[in-house]
C-alpha cells in the first residue's frame, strides 16, 4: 500500500443551530486505501464527509488535499480536487438515460457527442467490472443501477477520491459482493475510497483502515486487521453514560398486539420488513433499536393502517371485552371506528404528524375533528385541550392561535406527544421521539411514556440513542435490515450487546424470536 | 373548395398556433408554466403593427424598403414579447410568485395592450373603419415563391405559397426539437425542468436557464402574433381577430406531449379542423346542421383533454410534463 | 444561516424567508403595492392625455360615482349599484374557487364553469318557460346552473383523485369546450338574437312572459338581488371552510396529504366532492349572471371574470373580506379608466385590461417582500443592510 496521504483534516468543527455535528475531528485518509468511517446515528460521519464533498462548509478547522491547503465551498470545488461524492439519496433525473446523467452539467470540449459519451461510459464500466447500460433511463432502474449510474458519473469526472454514503442500505447481499469487488478494483488502480457504514462484518471485509466517530468526535482509526467486532462496537457505543431515567416495574402486563409475520415490501419489490413477530405488553416499554432505515417507520405506519402488508396479522386485545380484532388492512378509520385507541407519533412530525400552517388548535383537532354527529367541528375542546397541553408541558408559544410550525422543535414534539396522549391511548408508538430535543424536554418526554406506561398503556418507543432505550425500555427489540435480530430485557442488556445485534444481518432462527 | 385550397389554409390557420406552440414548449421546458402566453402573442402581434405603421407613415409617400418592411415589424414584435417574457421571469422567478396567477395577469395585460394599441392607431389614422390597414408591409410578408410549373401547380400550392414567416416558424420548431433533443443546452435545459434541484447540484445555471428559456419562448410565441396580422390577415389589425389561438397553442403543446417536431402536425391539425370547421358542407355538416363550426372549433380542446388523460393513465413518463412544470425553485428552501 | 459561508464569492442580494410580517407591515407592504400601481397607472395615462395627473384621479374618482346634471356634479345611485353588482359577481366566483385553492387545486377552470352554469340557467328559461309554473321554471333553473357548474368542476377532480391528470391544464382546456358548446347550443337550436347568431337577446324581455324567471327588484334596485345571494354565500362559504368538518378536511388536504392519510381522510372523496362545490357555486354565478343581470347568454357572458377570480383569490389569500376589496379594486379601475375614456379622447377603455394588469403586477410582486426578507451585501465593506 502506497502511503501518501491524499486527504488531512485538521480540528474541524461544524455546529448546526444548538447541535455540534463535529467537534475538533482530525483524521487522514491515504491513497489507495478503503478507509471505513463507522459510527451510530447522529455521530456525524455524514456531515464530516459533507464538508470534504463541499456541501457543508466547516465552522473552524483546515483541510489539506495531497498536502496543499484546500478551501471547498461547492461540489464543483470538490471536483476540482478530484473528490466525488455519492449520497445516500441519488440526485438522478428520472427520465434521462444513464449517460445523460453521467455527463450533465460539463462543458464539451469539442462537439456535443452522445455516442463518444456512451464509448467513455462503457470504458469506465469495463475497466472496473460495472454493469450498465448506458441507455437505459433511470426509471427503469432498480436502486442498485441507479447507484452505478452515481459511481460512474463521478469517476467520468476524474474523481480519485470517493465517498459513498452508505451504499450498501439500499443493496441486496449479492449487489452489496458486486460493489465491492468494483471497490477493490478501484482502489488497485490507485484512487482512495471512503465508505460511511454501519455494518461491521462490511467493516471488516472491506476496508484497510477504520474511523470511529461518537457523538461528533473522532475517537480514532485503527487498521482494520487489528481490529475485532467488538473492539470496534466499544469505540463506537462508548462507555455506558447513567442517564437516571425512572423506570417502574410494569403492572400486570398483559398482552395487548402481537404482530406475527408481518411484512412489508417496497415499491422496488424488495422486502422492507420480513416476517417480524412480537408482541406488545399493557403496562411496559417496549423499545426497539436498529440503524436508521432498518424497517422502524414501516412497522409503526403498517400498525397505524398506514403501509400495505403482503403478509401477516395485527392481533389486538380490547383491554375491557377481552376480543381480538384482526388490524390488517385496516385503514386509520376503520381502526378508530373498532374503539381502538391507536396513538402514534411519527417520526415526521411537521410532515405527517401535525401541519405546520395550522395553530395549536387546529393541530389539536386532528385526531378529534369528527367528534359529534353535527356538520361543524367544536374548537371549545380542542382550546382547552391545547391550554391543558401548553400548560402541563410548558411549551413555550406567544398563544394557542400561533402555527406550529413557529415553534422550536422541543415544543413541536410536546404539542404532538401532548395531543397524541390526550385520547388515553391503550397503545402508543412514538418514533424517534426526542431527537434534536434539548435535555429538558427529553426527560419531559421519556415521563410521559412512562406516566402512561403506569397507565397501562402499550408503549412502543423507537430509538436511536441506545444509553435511553437501556435505561427507559422493559424490553428492547432489535432489528437489522428488516428483520428482528433479537429481543433483550432492558434491565440486563448492555450497550454492546444491543450494538452488535444492530449491525448483523443475519436474522435468528424464529424460535429465539418468539 | 378543393382539397389543395383547404390545406393551404389549414396550414396558414396552424402557424400562428405553431409559433405560439413552440415558444410555449422551450418555455415549459424550463418548469415555466406560462399561462401568459395569448397575452404575449397579442403583444407580438401589436408590436409588429406599431412598428410598420411608424415606418410606413414615415414614408409620405415614398416606395417602402423591402428589408426594412420586414425588418423593423420583426424587430419590434420580438422585443415587444421578449419584454413580456422578461416580466414573467421577473415576477415569477426573482420575485418567486406563482406562475398561474402571473400568467393570467400577463394575459389581461397583453390582449389589454394589444387592444388599447390598436385602438389608439386607430384614432390617429384616422380610419373609418376600427382596423388599421398597412396592405404595403403586409405584402411583403405574403410575398411566397415564384409559382410553380402549371403541371404540378398543386403541389407548388401547397408547399410554396407562403411567406417567408410560415417556413421560419416550421424550421423553429424543427430547430427546437433539435435543439432539445440533440444539443448540450438542451439536455441542461430538459434538467432544470425536470429536476432543478439536481440541475443545480451540478453546477448548471437554473436561474439563467429558466430566464432564457422564458424570453426565447416569449419571443417565439410573439412572432405567431406578427404571423397572424401580418401574413394571415395581410397588414391588418382588428382587436377581436386573434381570437382564443394562445389557449389554442397551450393546448398543442399538450396534444403535442412536449414536442416541437409534433406540434407541427398538431398546428396545422387544429388549423384543418378550423377550416373544415368553416367550409364544411354536405353530410357531416348536416349532422351537426347549424352550429357545426362551434363542434368543429371544440374538437381542438376536446382531443387534447383526451391526450391528457390518457398520457396521465398510461403514465408513460417520457410523456409527462416536465416534472417541476409550475413548481417554484429557491436553493435555500432545500 | 450558513448559506453564506458555501459560496465563493457572498452574493450582492441574500434572500431568506421571513418567520412572519406583523400583521400591520403585512397590510403597509401591499397598501404601497397598491399606490404604487396607481402611481404608475396614473403616470402612464398623463403621459397619453397630457393631462394633469392629479386632475386624472380626481376625474377618475368623481366620475365613477357621480353623474353631470345640469352641470354639476350629482352622486348617482345607479353607477354606485352597477359597481356593487360587478364587485358581487366578481365576487361570487372569487368565493368558488377558494375551497378549491385552499385544497390546493388549480382550478383554472371558472370561466368554463360560469358559463355551463349560465347555459343550464338559460337553456330552462328559453325552452321553459310559459310551459312550467314560475315557481317551477325558478327552481330548475337554479338546479340546472348548479349542476352545469358542478359537472364542468368535477369531471377534472374525478381524472385528478384516480390518476394525477394535470388539472391545471385539463380545466382550463375545458373552459373552452364549454363556450363552444354553449355557441354551438344556440346556433343549433336556434336561440340566437337572429339566425346565424351565436347570441341570445334579452330572453324574456317583453310580451306574456315579461320578466317572467328574472331576479325581482328589491326595493325598486334591480341589482340588490344579486349583491345579497352573494353576500348570503359569502358568509355560508366562509361558515362552511372556517367551521364545518369538510371545511377543516379541505385545509388539511391542502396542506399536507401526508397529515391527510395520517388521520384517516379519503383523499380523493375529498378532491372530487369539494370541486363539486367549487363548480356549483361558479354554477350559482352563472345563474346570477343571467337571470339577474344580463337576461342572455353568449360565449362572452362569463366575460373573463373565471380568470380574474383566480388573481382576486390567490392574492387575498382566500380571505372573504380580502377578496372583496381586491375585486373592488379590480373593478373601480376598470370603471374609472372607462370614465377617463368618455372624458379623454386619447385614452379607449381597453386601457382598463392595461391598468388592471399594472395593478396586478404590483400585488403579485409585492408579496416577495412580505414572504421574504432581502439581505444586501455592499461589496466593500460587507455591510449588513436590510431593504424591505
Amino acid at each position: 500500500m502506497n502511503e501518501t496521504t491524499v486527504i488531512e483534516l485538521k480540528h474541524v468543527s461544524k455546529r448546526f443551530g444548538r447541535i455540534l455535528a463535529n467537534d475538533d475531528v482530525d483524521l487522514d485518509v491515504l491513497q489507495g486505501e478503503i478507509l471505513a468511517v463507522l459510527g451510530e446515528n447522529g455521530s456525524g460521519k455524514t456531515t464530516l464527509m459533507n464538508m470534504i464533498a463541499g456541501i457543508y462548509y466547516p465552522d473552524a478547522g483546515e483541510m489539506y488535499i495531497n498536502g496543499q491547503h484546500a478551501v471547498i465551498r461547492s461540489p464543483k470545488d470538490a471536483f476540482s480536487y478530484g473528490i466525488g461524492m455519492i449520497h445516500q439519496h441519488f440526485k438522478l433525473i428520472d427520465v434521462f438515460t444513464a449517460t445523460e446523467n453521467i455527463i450533465l452539467g460539463l462543458k464539451d470540449k469539442g462537439r456535443y457527442n452522445l455516442s463518444e459519451a456512451k464509448r467513455q461510459v462503457r470504458a469506465i464500466a469495463d475497466k472496473y467490472g460495472f454493469i450498465i447500460d448506458p441507455d437505459k433511463k433511470i426509471y427503469d432502474m432498480s436502486v442498485s443501477e441507479k447507484q452505478t449510474v452515481e459511481i460512474i458519473k463521478v469517476l467520468y469526472r476524474g474523481a480519485n477520491i470517493l465517498i459513498l454514503d452508505e451504499p450498501t442500505a439500499v443493496l441486496t447481499p449479492q449487489e452489496t459482493e458486486t460493489l465491492f469487488s468494483v471497490l477493490r478494483k478501484m482502489k488497485e488502480d490507485g484512487k482512495s475510497i471512503i465508505i460511511i457504514t454501519h455494518k461491521m462484518h462490511e467493516v471488516l471485509s472491506l476496508s484497510d483502515r477504520v474511523a470511529v466517530l461518537r457523538k461528533g468526535r473522532h475517537i480514532g482509526t485503527v487498521d482494520t486487521k487489528y481490529a475485532t467486532e467488538s473492539s470496534l462496537t466499544e469505540m463506537m457505543v462508548g462507555k455506558k453514560v447513567t442517564l437516571n431515567i425512572e423506570r417502574t416495574e410494569p403492572v400486570n402486563p398483559v398482552d395487548r398486539l402481537t404482530i406475527s409475520d408481518l411484512t412489508v415490501m417496497n415499491r422496488e419489490g424488495v422486502k422492507v420488513l420480513d416476517h417480524i413477530s412480537f408482541t406488545a405488553r399493557s403496562g411496559e416499554i417496549l423499545g426497539i433499536a436498529g440503524i436508521a432505515g432498518s424497517g422502524q417507520r414501516e412497522l409503526l405506519e403498517a400498525i397505524a393502517g398506514l403501509q400495505k402488508m403482503s403478509e401477516g396479522t395485527i392481533s389486538y386485545v380490547d383491554p375491557k371485552s377481552g376480543e381480538t380484532v384482526d388490524l390488517r388492512d385496516k385503514t386509520p378509520m376503520q381502526i378508530r371506528e373498532l374503539g381502538v385507541r391507536l396513538s402514534f407519533v411519527p417520526e415526521d412530525r411537521l410532515g405527517m404528524g401535525l401541519v405546520g400552517n395550522m395553530d395549536i388548535i387546529d393541530n389539536m383537532m386532528l385526531r378529534s375533528y369528527r367528534r359529534g354527529s353535527g356538520i361543524f367541528v367544536d374548537r371549545k375542546k380542542p382550546k382547552d385541550l391545547a391550554e391543558t397541553i401548553i400548560q402541563d408541558l410548558q411549551v413555550v408559544t406567544p398563544s394557542t392561535s400561533t402555527p406550529v410550525r413557529r415553534l422550536s422543535g422541543g415544543n413541536v414534539q410536546k404539542v404532538l406527544v401532548g395531543r397524541e396522549i390526550a385520547s388515553s391511548p391503550t397503545v402508543l408508538m412514538a418514533a424517534y421521539p426526542v431527537r434534536g430535543l434539548d435535555i429538558n424536554s427529553s426527560y419531559m418526554i421519556y415521563n410521559l411514556l412512562n406516566v402512561q406506561k403506569a397507565n397501562g398503556t402499550a408503549v412502543i418507543f423507537v430509538g436511536e440513542d441506545l444509553d435511553v432505550l437501556i435505561e427507559l425500555c422493559d424490553r428492547i427489540l432489535v432489528i437489522g435490515s428488516g428483520k428482528i435480530t433479537g429481543i433483550v430485557d432492558g434491565r440486563k442488556a448492555d450497550k454492546e450487546e444491543i450494538g452488535s445485534l444492530m449491525t448483523k444481518t443475519v436474522s435468528f432462527s424464529e424460535g429465539m424470536v418468539r | 373548395m378543393n382539397i389543395v385550397s383547404m390545406i393551404v389554409a389549414a396550414v396558414q390557420q396552424g402557424i400562428p398556433l405553431l409559433f405560439g406552440a413552440t415558444g410555449e414548449i422551450v418555455t415549459e421546458k424550463s418548469g415555466n408554466l406560462n399561462l401568459g402566453i395569448p397575452g404575449i402573442m397579442y403583444v407580438g402581434g401589436i408590436s409588429g403593427i406599431v412598428g410598420s405603421f411608424l415606418y410606413e407613415n414615415s414614408l409620405h409617400g415614398a416606395p417602402i424598403n423591402p428589408f426594412l418592411g420586414v425588418f423593423i415589424p420583426l424587430i419590434c414584435s420580438l422585443f415587444g414579447s421578449s419584454l413580456m417574457g422578461l416580466i414573467y421571469c421577473f415576477l415569477t422567478i426573482t420575485l418567486r410568485a406563482n406562475q398561474n396567477v402571473t400568467g393570467l395577469a400577463l394575459t389581461t395585460f397583453g390582449t389589454g395592450l394589444g387592444s388599447y394599441l390598436g385602438q389608439s392607431l386607430t384614432k390617429l389614422a384616422h380610419s373609418e373603419t376600427p382596423d388599421i390597414s398597412l396592405i404595403a408591409t403586409g405584402s411583403l410578408f405574403r410575398k411566397s415563391f415564384p409559382v410553380f410549373p402549371e403541371k404540378i401547380r398543386w403541389l407548388g400550392n401547397i408547399l410554396f405559397s407562403y411567406g417567408f414567416l410560415t417556413y421560419l416558424a416550421i424550421f423553429i420548431a424543427l430547430f427546437a426539437a433539435y435543439f432539445l433533443k440533440r444539443t448540450r443546452p438542451g439536455l441542461h435545459l430538459r434538467a432544470v425542468g425536470e429536476n432543478p434541484a439536481t440541475a443545480d447540484a451540478v453546477g448548471i445555471n437554473v436561474t439563467a436557464y429558466k430566464y432564457g428559456a422564458t424570453i426565447i419562448g416569449a419571443a417565439i410565441a410573439g412572432l405567431g402574433g406578427l404571423h397572424f396580422v401580418m401574413e394571415y390577415l395581410g397588414g391588418l389589425w382588428s382587436s377581436a381577430g386573434f381570437g382564443d389561438r394562445g389557449w389554442l397553442a397551450i393546448a398543442i403543446v399538450i396534444f403535442a406531449i412536449w414536442r416541437p417536431n409534433l406540434a407541427i402536425l398538431g398546428s396545422i391539425l387544429f388549423g384543418g379542423l378550423y377550416i373544415l370547421g368553416v367550409k364544411l358542407t354536405g353530410p357531416i355538416a348536416s349532422i351537426f346542421g347549424a352550429g357545426t363550426t362551434d363542434i368543429f372549433k371544440m374538437m381542438p380542446y376536446v382531443v387534447t383533454i383526451i391526450v391528457l388523460i390518457i398520457s396521465s393513465i398510461r403514465n408513460r413518463r417520457e410523456n409527462q410534463p416536465p416534472a417541476s412544470l409550475g413548481l417554484p425553485y429557491f436553493r435555500e428552501d432545500r | 444561516m450558513n448559506e453564506t459561508k458555501k459560496k465563493v464569492s457572498e452574493p450582492l442580494l441574500q434572500i431568506s424567508k421571513r418567520d412572519a410580517m406583523p400583521w400591520w407591515k403585512s397590510y403597509l407592504v401591499r397598501a404601497a403595492a397598491i399606490l404604487l400601481a396607481l402611481l404608475i397607472s396614473g403616470i402612464i395615462t398623463a403621459a397619453l392625455t397630457k393631462a394633469n395627473i392629479f386632475v386624472l384621479y380626481k376625474t377618475m374618482f368623481v366620475n365613477t360615482l357621480a353623474v353631470v346634471k345640469k352641470n354639476k356634479l350629482v352622486f348617482s345611485v345607479t353607477k354606485l349599484w352597477t359597481i356593487l353588482q360587478e364587485v358581487a359577481i366578481l365576487l361570487c366566483v372569487a368565493l368558488a374557487l377558494t375551497p378549491a385553492f385552499r385544497m390546493h387545486f388549480w382550478n383554472i377552470g371558472a370561466e368554463g364553469q360560469v358559463l355551463m352554469g349560465a347555459f343550464g340557467c338559460a337553456a330552462v328559461l328559453i325552452t321553459l318557460t310559459g310551459k312550467v309554473p314560475v315557481p317551477v321554471l325558478v327552481l330548475l333553473m337554479i338546479v340546472a346552473s348548479i349542476v352545469g357548474g358542478a359537472l364542468w368542476g368535477v369531471i377534472p377532480a374525478i381524472f385528478k383523485a384516480f390518476f394525477g391528470t394535470n388539472e391545471t391544464l385539463f380545466t382550463l382546456m375545458m373552459n373552452y369546450v364549454a363556450a363552444q358548446l354553449i355557441s354551438f347550443s344556440i346556433l343549433h337550436f336556434g336561440w340566437g338574437a337572429s339566425k346565424g347568431m351565436n347570441y341570445t337577446g334579452v330572453i324574456n324581455l317583453l310580451g306574456a312572459n315579461k320578466r317572467v324567471g328574472w331576479f325581482p327588484s328589491i326595493f325598486g334596485q334591480q341589482y340588490l338581488m344579486n349583491i345579497l345571494i352573494v353576500a348570503v354565500l359569502t358568509v355560508l362559504l366562509y361558515v362552511y371552510l372556517k367551521y364545518s368538518k369538510h371545511g377543516y378536511e379541505i385545509s388539511v388536504v391542502g396542506e399536507s396529504e401526508n397529515t391527510a392519510r395520517y388521520i384517516g381522510v379519503n383523499v380523493k372523496k375529498v378532491i372530487i366532492r369539494t370541486m363539486i362545490l367549487s363548480g356549483a357555486l361558479c354554477g350559482i354565478s352563472g345563474l346570477v349572471l343571467v337571470a339577474g343581470t344580463d337576461h342572455s347568454l353568449s360565449t362572452g357572458t362569463a366575460g373573463g371574470r373565471g380568470f380574474t377570480a383566480i388573481m382576486v383569490t390567490w392574492l387575498a389569500h382566500f380571505n372573504p373580506a380580502y377578496m372583496a376589496l381586491t375585486s373592488f379594486l379590480i373593478v373601480f379601475v376598470e370603471r374609472g379608466t372607462k370614465e377617463l375614456s368618455t372624458a379623454y379622447a386619447q385614452i379607449s377603455d381597453n386601457l382598463a385590461d392595461v391598468l388592471v394588469g399594472i395593478v396586478l403586477f404590483c400585488i403579485i410582486g409585492c408579496e416577495f417582500f412580505i414572504n421574504y426578507r432581502v439581505r444586501v451585501h455592499l461589496p466593500k465593506n460587507r455591510k449588513e443592510g436590510k431593504a424591505e
